[in-house]
């Protein structure tokens, strides 16, 4: 699978006082099995792209070709794009509403046509994969945890069998834990199953130990798209637009500016440890 | 004299099944004893469903407690004469700032509180006033709240309960929704109000780097209060935090790390500063 999202353009409410662009001039590829982080501010266009990524919205100029084909083009199956790139929005608890785990989760499948076993049987893989317990398939989705909550909607999500994962702000008031377990989910998505994840995220800490490549929205724009590494090197540029470098960056790079001979473009604790323990000499 | 006072606090949620009969008790808050004083900068951390929302919401007499006694300025909250006084010396600020805004323009959404208990329109216009100028959000006074960001609606939702005069300010996971620079906007304007107007916080979150500012944290897991102690103590009992599902701001995890790999570094470092400093010395 392949996506090319091509000079990308989104207005909404056009020709009217509410005319506002949303999306200007966006391109950038993803291959298949990239993990990503999509950054920026509230309001910088990160969910409309997200939206043109599996069809709910289309581009009021330019084109999104998913392996090859036009999604906007006449005739094309968007039904079958939705199969295949997975949305979870924010806060994807609120729309648990089946009996029980396992029919909730059994929705999404049995609307694409597949007979029962199959409808089953995904359901099932799918919640193996989010780490529910077989003693939780029959009870009721408003009976466990909030962070259980959340994995059983993904797992309805993954019953799909997406190609393409977006996770829009997975962790929103989680216990850090419950942070790291779904983290650790979207790790094994992409490691073990080799779905393309990309994690819409405000929390830079989390993406530096996870994701490999981040792409930055400011205002609409695709303002910045590299490695983690790479991104997170430019800390004056991420701060002057709201946002921030992880937070072991920053202290690197306040110790560079204090004369520690050390590099400040690492980006987890086990980096920035390293690192310092090497400038002492340990 | 204390401000809120905890006496043995439990409180249970009754389930019910489909059909609304008793299927059982959920014990929420599990016998909390509890003091904090006016000007106090409180932080509550704990895992999800470990009974911090359902606790604070005894705080402005929205729940009531099971067993056990809440007194706000010396009143009980179960006492009905005493609601409207006990809801204005604490109110609450919540998650969602969407679900918070109530007026068309912003200072129409502040005035809203103040107006309901029938302060006099001059008054009135004073409070929204000093409220926003508080929180730095007096230049939008005449905007929309659709069209502010996330950090500026939350401040716009503090200066609300601000205009009532309150003594206490309840904020229960005010950031989880925001992106890095409104949750410092939101952090800034909440220990401004307790430095500079003495007002006291209770601010519930799951973010490590925000309970540094407080004078105390209390952890909560399963109801009761797991941990209690200054940011440098509860901070540096790291594997309890673990077992409750918590972690070290990560200044501090960088520090902890360093010290058991060899390097001098004392214990009860929770900033970028202080670790900076410690190391360049």
């Amino acid at each position: 699978m392949s996506i090319i999202v091509n000079h990308v353009d989104h207005i909404y409410n056009p020709g009217t006082v509410f005319e506002k662009k949303a999306l200007c001039d966006v391109t950038f590829s993803v291959e298949n099995g990239e993990y990503i982080g999509l950054v920026g501010r509230t309001g910088s266009g990160k969910s409309t792209l997200v939206m043109h990524l599996n069809g709910l919205m289309k581009p009021t100029s330019g084109g999104i070709f998913y392996d090859g084909a036009d999604i906007a083009s006449e005739g094309y199956d968007l039904r079958e794009l939705r199969g295949k790139v997975g949305v979870v929005f924010q806060y994807p608890e609120h729309q648990l509403f089946e009996e029980d785990v396992f029919a909730d989760v059994c929705f999404g499948p049995r609307n694409l046509g597949l007979d029962k076993s199959e409808v089953e049987i995904r359901a099932y893989e799918a919640l193996k994969a989010v780490g529910i317990r077989d003693e939780q398939l029959y009870v009721s989705p408003f009976d466990i945890s909030g962070g259980e909550k959340r994995r059983v909607a993904i797992a309805g999500v993954l019953a799909m069998k997406p190609e393409v994962l977006v996770l829009d702000e997975p962790c929103a008031g989680l216990d850090p834990a419950g942070r790291d377990e779904i983290l650790a989910i979207a790790d094994y998505l992409h490691d073990n199953l080799g779905i393309t994840v990309i994690i819409v995220s405000h929390s830079m800490d989390d993406l530096a130990e996870h994701v490999h490549r981040i792409l930055v929205m400011n205002d609409g724009q695709l303002v910045m798209d590299g490695s983690a590494r790479e991104v997170f090197g430019h800390r004056d540029e991420l701060e002057s637009i709201g946002l921030a470098v992880p937070e072991v960056t920053a202290i690197l790079s306040d110790l560079k500016k204090a004369g520690l001979p050390v590099r400040d473009d690492l980006i987890t604790v086990e980096e920035a440890r390293d690192e310092i323990l090497r400038v002492f000499g340990k | 004299m204390s401000l809120i006072n905890a006496n043995k606090v439990s409180f249970e949620y009754v389930r019910r099944d489909k059909n609304g009969e008793v299927e059982g008790f959920k014990r929420a808050v599990d016998d909390v004893d509890l003091d904090i004083r006016q000007g106090d900068f409180i932080a509550v951390l704990g895992p999800n469903g470990s009974g911090k929302s359902t606790l604070a919401k005894h705080f402005n007499s929205l729940l009531h407690p099971t067993e056990g006694v809440v007194y706000i300025d010396g009143w009980d909250t179960k006492d009905a004469d005493k609601l409207w006084d006990i809801r204005k010396a604490v109110g609450m600020v919540f998650q969602n700032p969407e679900n918070q805004m109530i007026g068309t323009i912003v200072e129409e959404d502040v005035a809203f509180a103040p107006e309901n208990i029938g302060v006099e329109p001059e008054e009135i216009r004073q409070r929204v006033k000093e409220s926003l100028v508080m929180v730095e959000m007096y230049d939008k006074r005449k905007s929309s709240p659709s069209r502010l960001s996330g950090g500026q609606k939350q401040r716009v939702a503090i200066a609300g309960v601000l205009a009532m005069h309150p003594e206490c300010i309840v904020l229960d996971e005010p950031t989880a929704m925001l992106d890095p620079e409104g949750r410092s906007e939101v952090i800034r304007a909440v220990r401004a109000l307790n430095d500079v107007e003495n007002i006291t916080i209770i601010l519930i979150t799951h973010n490590m780097e925000e309970a540094i500012y407080a004078d105390c944290i209390y952890v909560m897991k399963d109801g009761h209060i797991a941990m209690q102690g200054t940011p440098r103590e509860i901070f540096s009992r790291a594997k309890e935090l673990e077992e409750c599902r918590l972690a070290l701001p990560q200044a501090a995890r960088l520090a902890y790390e360093l010290r058991r790999a060899g390097l001098d570094i004392p214990e009860g470092i929770l900033t970028r500063e202080e670790l900076c400093r410690v190391l360049c010395r």
